[in-house]
């Protein structure tokens, strides 16, 4: 199964905004937020379908998303997820004495993840407290 | 037949439009419709109205699972918790009003608590640059009426401040400005094409994380002296066009947002942005404004500001205002075990802190005071559910160019609900007792 390497950025999506208002227990607010947008090029070197699940893995942690096409692109070599709790499983929580948190520019590995599930926000934080990702 | 509520300020973005209109009910309890709010603020004002809303507050049982408490218990667990921590951390107050900041740094004050706010993870490293090099800044009137230069960098107005473009930066017709968008020129810096990008005169596809550079280049072609073939994945003919762009206006302002808080270099990117500002007045008028994210987060600074001088992190814990980002702000402090209980107001952690300080969290004793089911809630300990500031109680809010604006109640909030406000004031008068303060 072939991996590549890509550079994370996060940020607000409009369908996160209103997800995120609508409810973040609600399954809009995983299909808004529970992705990673690839590039065209990224996709054909990673080898999987659009709209199937792939893993996102970075030094610090380590998330299942849907591996979706760019929708502001292109930008080959860089990924999006937009803001929430899928993007902050492995964004570089260093905050290098500013207090803020690097979540934009976090090295990771993408590769596809058939058969693992997206959670929704509340499980997936629950899941990950508990330490049972 | 409905009512229509006019002049209604939406409490979503640090835009803060007021001139949302609200059809409710003619028994004035229901809200039918929401007008000229984008999709995200009217989803805000429907949402209030949802029939699976938590009208009580909730406490975490040890199996997991939630058992229903009365709001005196929800008072008495959040004061003997915030009373009993030798150094608790008070977080969030963006979503909520200059009336509740205020009176919650009261309990701040007598508990000894570290009280942050959500620039920590926003514009944070904005407030520490401003207080660098100082700030060249307008208000979004004055944007709107004389602006013909706009520069984006690092942030999308068409999904997070969906209204800002049509209200005051790009297509509205000002005084000085009668040929609307016609009349401006729009400059995007940013790593992807964004919606925003899109409507742009000219978008420089700036390599990620490299904006100290491009603003040093933008500094260095203002004077006509000679550049690298290429900075930041940017020809060095467009960084000359656009420095003849940005001199050749009447007003300029550069908006920025997360692209230049959140990457590396962070402050030291905006004493650059405010540097490249300061330069432009040499030729012609020019300001810089952050995109405050959450609707009242500048507000907090604010209250914070003129109650003890700073205007995020700020430490009471040793019984006077210490500041110090790095040190006083809620990752570093949870991160490194430093706090020993967690009270959150109108803020979401849970889903917006790196997982490492949100572990930190569901291990603490924990409160989180939000309308909204969310990821924090789900990881702390009590949940009490208060009114919509903006929607079902009113109050003060600060636009992202600091002018305040008073927010206005819709409708009532569900029978037996308090208001953020309430909920502290009980709470200041318990922790009094508690402390014999």
């Amino acid at each position: 199964m072939p991996k590549i390497k890509l550079n994370l950025i996060t940020g607000r999506t409009i369908q996160q905004g209103v997800s995120m208002e609508g409810g973040k227990e609600k399954p809009a607010y995983t299909a808004a937020c529970g992705i990673i947008e690839l590039d065209p090029e990224d996709f054909k070197k990673l080898g999987v379908y659009r709209n199937t699940n792939v893993r996102v893995t970075s030094e610090y942690g380590s998330v299942v998303v849907k591996a979706v096409d760019a929708t502001q692109g292109p930008h080959p070599g860089l990924g999006w997820i937009p803001m929430g709790p899928w993007a902050n499983m492995v964004v570089n929580p260093n905050t290098y004495s500013t207090g803020m948190p690097t979540f934009k520019g976090t090295p990771v590995e993408v590769e596809g993840a058939k058969g693992e599930p997206v959670w929704d926000s509340l499980t997936l934080v629950t899941k990950a407290c508990r330490g049972e990702l | 037949m409905a009512k229509t509520i006019t002049d209604v300020v939406c409490p979503f973005c640090g835009t803060l439009c007021d001139d949302l209109e609200v059809g409710v009910s003619d028994d004035g309890k229901k809200i039918i419709d929401v007008y000229n709010a984008c999709a995200i603020g009217a989803e805000k004002f429907l949402h209030s109205q949802a029939s699976d809303r938590v009208t009580r507050p909730r406490m975490k049982q040890e199996d997991g699972s939630w058992k229903e408490v009365s709001y005196d218990e929800a008072v008495e667990y959040t004061a003997t918790t915030l009373a009993a921590a030798r150094k608790p951390l008070m977080y969030g107050w963006s979503s909520t009003n200059c009336e509740a900041q205020a009176i919650g740094t009261e309990i701040g004050e007598i508990v000894g608590a570290v009280m942050d706010n959500t620039a920590t993870v926003c514009h944070g490293t904005t407030l520490i640059a401003v207080q660098d090099v100082g700030v060249p800044s307008c208000t979004l009137g004055e944007i709107l009426n004389r602006a013909d230069r706009i520069v984006f960098w690092g942030c999308n107005p068409a999904h997070a401040h969906p209204r800002h473009m049509s209200r005051y930066s790009i297509f509205p017709r000002g005084f000085f400005t009668g040929k609307g968008a016609k009349g401006r020129r729009m400059i995007v810096v940013d790593p992807r094409v964004t919606d925003t990008a899109k409507t742009a005169d000219m978008h420089l596809q700036i390599e990620q994380g490299r904006d100290y550079e491009l603003l040093t280049a933008l500094r260095v072609a203002f004077k006509g002296e000679w550049l690298p073939d290429t900075v930041a994945g940017i020809p060095k003919k467009t960084i000359y066009e656009v420095a003849d762009l940005m001199k050749s206006g009447r007003f300029g302002i550069i908006f920025f947002g997360m692209g230049v808080t959140q990457s590396l270099s962070k402050n030291h990117n905006i004493d650059q942005a405010i540097c490249v500002t300061r330069d432009l007045n040499e030729y012609t008028k020019w300001n810089i404004m952050p995109m405050r994210g959450h609707y009242n987060v500048t507000g907090s600074g604010e209250v914070w500001g003129w109650l003890h001088g700073f205007p995020f992190a700020l430490d009471l814990s040793r019984g006077f205002a210490r500041y110090n980002p790095g040190d006083t702000t809620s990752n570093d402090l949870l991160v490194r075990d430093e706090v020993d209980a967690v009270f959150v107001i109108g803020s979401d952690p849970g889903a917006h802190f790196p997982n490492s300080s949100v572990k930190k969290i569901w291990d603490l004793p924990s409160i989180c005071v939000d309308p909204h089911l969310t990821p924090t809630t789900a990881v702390c300990k009590l949940h009490v559910p208060v009114a919509f500031v903006g929607v079902e109680t009113g109050g003060c809010a600060y636009r992202m160019d600091n002018v305040p604006i008073e927010c206005r109640k819709v409708v009532d909030p569900p029978e037996g609900m308090m208001t953020d406000l309430e909920f502290l004031e009980r709470v200041t008068a318990r922790v009094r007792e508690l402390k014999g303060a």
